[in-house]
């Protein structure tokens, strides 16, 4: 059975759940090997081989750490090269998918973005036009190379070898092109990150200031949900951009996703309309957001979100 | 600061004239490519960001700034808008041929043209609005060999090193290239001007080349729909959404919506 390769999401070996669903994915096209590039692999090995990596591919040299993307390609290349998968598969996250960008280009093959779903022939549904089409598609040329949006799948429980293979490869001058010569953390508060947030509760216009979406992160931390933000609230610099949700924000498909404050434009569907679970609360009928609600309430988020707040803290109690 | 540089340098922005992202889309039945006809065409508003920062950077360093678009024949609007901000020039790459290029294809005949323009530095936008793949830059950049620095949120040139802030999900990384490089900017990196009367005026004597695949050293076999090497098998609308249920709050709103989470098992 041919292997496919899963390139590995993680922070200094601890694994995000993508790559957890990448791998049940994986499985349904042959045997999931994980490839693991940077630090960590005595962390990250236990947990790439519950979740069914037969192989876990290791490239820890230091030096890969200095320049931006190309690295991974070329260790993806090289791998594809020498074990012939059927298909490499990566998180759609804006790195992940340049490496993959670049990979399609350097091995010739065809590449399809931001699948929700992937079959055993590698056929691959994206879901477009703000969910309103699914578009299944192949790739001809190649071996397929196939970036899944975060939450698409259910991770699996399905315990497999997880051997460790080293691989070194070498660097092209090319591939030392860019040199990271900084890199600066901004603190960032204990919530999930929001394009694998399983919950998400987001604020607009409706929040009416900074001060406001406290309200919003009350809700968010007693769900142990991420915070996400429409344009609206992100132009008005109430909430940072990293957070808006949105056809120029990040796309969020979570098992449930509260909009509160939020009319619902379609720019804004476009980031969240494949969510599992959509609940709202607005203070208008006829925001057309109430069109793709499962549950949703006519009323001033003011008093309907804390309400909501305390009752979650109660029931979890 | 930055440095007075080579003057000389060449900019080329890459610009993709995309459907209004107000509008419903849809594909066409026939080759399952976007059905352009059914919408309205407008810039990309993300590679408005690509333009202002390439004007800023030659009003820095001096150079010129040159607009690339591929796309059908009413590109030409949206090339001309960029000229109107102040761009000196545009290549406008059109060809039946070219014709539902996927990435890749895009990819390839964009990095020809830049060839072709001997161009230093590459300016693009993040992500076009319509395709929503985010990779073009990428494989852009691959396709020349050149170093890539994407999401950025600050851009310098200096010395024929360029310099750029690339956001990541933590904070930022400090990524340093030699020239020449292929950058893609991050919205709101700075906030783009509107063309003047006078720039609008400048802009009609302003030339477009116009290159066909052939003119770029492009076989049929390497872009357009026939050089994809991807492939649309189905596509369906998505079933409409059960109707859900709307509540008007009468002072238990918040409760309804934690019996509802509660039914659903998320509480
Ligand atoms: C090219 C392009 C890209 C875009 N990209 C994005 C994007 O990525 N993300 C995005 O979100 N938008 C995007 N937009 C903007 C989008 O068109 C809308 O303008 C935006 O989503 C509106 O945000 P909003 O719903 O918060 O504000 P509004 O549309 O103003 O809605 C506010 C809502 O809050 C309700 N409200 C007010 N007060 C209360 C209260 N006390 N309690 C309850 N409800 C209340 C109102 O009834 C109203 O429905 C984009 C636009 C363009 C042209
Ligand atoms: N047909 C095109 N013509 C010119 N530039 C393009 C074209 N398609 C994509 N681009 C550039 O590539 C960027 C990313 O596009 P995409 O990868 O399609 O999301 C855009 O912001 C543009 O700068």
């Amino acid at each position: 059975m041919a292997e496919v390769l899963v390139l590995v999401e993680h922070v200094d070996g601890t694994v995000k759940k993508v790559t957890h669903e990448l791998l049940a994915l994986a499985a349904r096209l042959g045997e999931p090997a994980a490839v693991l590039v940077g630090s960590g692999a005595d962390a990250a090995i236990p947990a790439l081989a519950e979740h069914g990596a037969a192989t876990v591919y290791v490239a820890a040299a230091p030096e890969l750490a200095q320049y931006a993307v190309t690295p991974t390609v070329a260790v993806l290349a090289a791998l594809v090269e020498q074990r012939s998968p059927a298909a490499v598969l990566v998180a759609s996250t804006a790195e992940s998918k340049e490496v993959a960008g670049r990979l399609a280009v350097r091995i010739g093959s065809g590449i399809i973005t931001d699948a929700v779903d992937v079959a055993a022939d590698a056929s691959a549904t994206q879901s477009v036009f703000g969910g309103s089409v699914m578009v299944t598609s192949t790739v001809t040329h190649g071996t397929p190379i196939i970036t899944v949006r975060p939450n698409s799948v259910a991770p699996v429980v399905a315990p497999a070898a997880g051997s460790r293979v080293d691989v070194t490869v070498a660097l092209s001058d090319a591939d030392r092109a860019v040199r990271i010569t900084d890199r600066v953390s901004q603190p960032k508060g204990g919530r999930p990150d929001l394009a694998e947030a399983g919950v998400v509760v987001s604020g607009g216009r409706g929040v009416g200031s900074a001060d406001g979406f406290t309200v919003i992160e009350a809700l968010a931390d007693s769900l142990g949900a991420a915070v996400g933000a429409s344009r609206a609230a992100t132009d008005a610099g109430w909430y940072p951009h990293e957070f808006q949700v949105g056809q120029t924000g990040r796309t969020v498909a979570p098992q449930l996703y509260i909009a509160a404050g939020i009319s619902g434009a379609i720019q804004h569907r476009a980031g969240m309309q494949t969510s599992k679970t959509i609940v709202v609360v607005n203070k208008d009928p006829e925001a057309p957001i109430f069109e793709i609600a499962d549950f949703g309430v006519v009323g001033d988020l003011f008093s309907v979100v804390p309400q909501l707040t305390a009752e979650v803290t109660a029931r979890k109690g | 600061m930055r440095e007075v540089d080579d003057p000389t340098m060449k900019i080329v922005v890459c610009v993709k004239q995309v459907p209004d992202s107000w509008a419903e889309k849809k594909l066409s039945a026939s080759d399952s490519t976007l059905d352009r006809g059914s919408v309205d065409a407008v810039m990309n508003e993300l590679d408005e960001y690509a333009i202002e920062e390439a004007l800023r950077l030659q009003e820095a360093n001096g150079g010129t700034v040159t607009i690339l678009s591929m796309g059908p024949a009413q590109t030409t609007d949206t090339i001309r808008k960029a000229l109107s901000m102040g761009a000196d020039a545009g290549v406008h790459l059109v060809d039946d041929a070219l014709h539902g290029s996927d990435a890749v294809g895009t990819a390839r005949a964009l990095a020809a043209a830049i060839a072709a323009q001997a161009a230093d530095l590459v300016v693009l936008g993040v992500e076009s609005t319509d395709a929503r793949m985010s990779v073009v830059p990428a494989m852009v950049a691959e396709q020349l060999g050149w170093p890539q620095l994407t999401f950025a949120t600050s851009v310098s040139v200096s010395g024929g090193t360029v310099t750029v802030h690339r956001a990541t999900e933590t904070g930022y990384d400090v990524l340093e290239a030699a020239l020449p490089a292929v950058v893609g900017v991050a919205e709101k990196i700075n906030e783009p001007r509107y063309p003047s009367f006078k720039g609008i005026m400048a802009a009609k004597k302003k030339p477009i080349e116009k290159l066909d695949a052939a003119a770029l050293g492009l076989s049929a076999a390497e872009v357009g729909l026939s050089g994809a090497w991807t492939e649309v098998a189905a596509f369906a609308a998505r079933p409409p959404k059960a109707k859900g249920t709307v509540v008007t709050d009468d002072g238990n709103g918040g409760t309804a919506i934690a019996e509802f989470l509660s039914a659903q098992k998320f509480i």
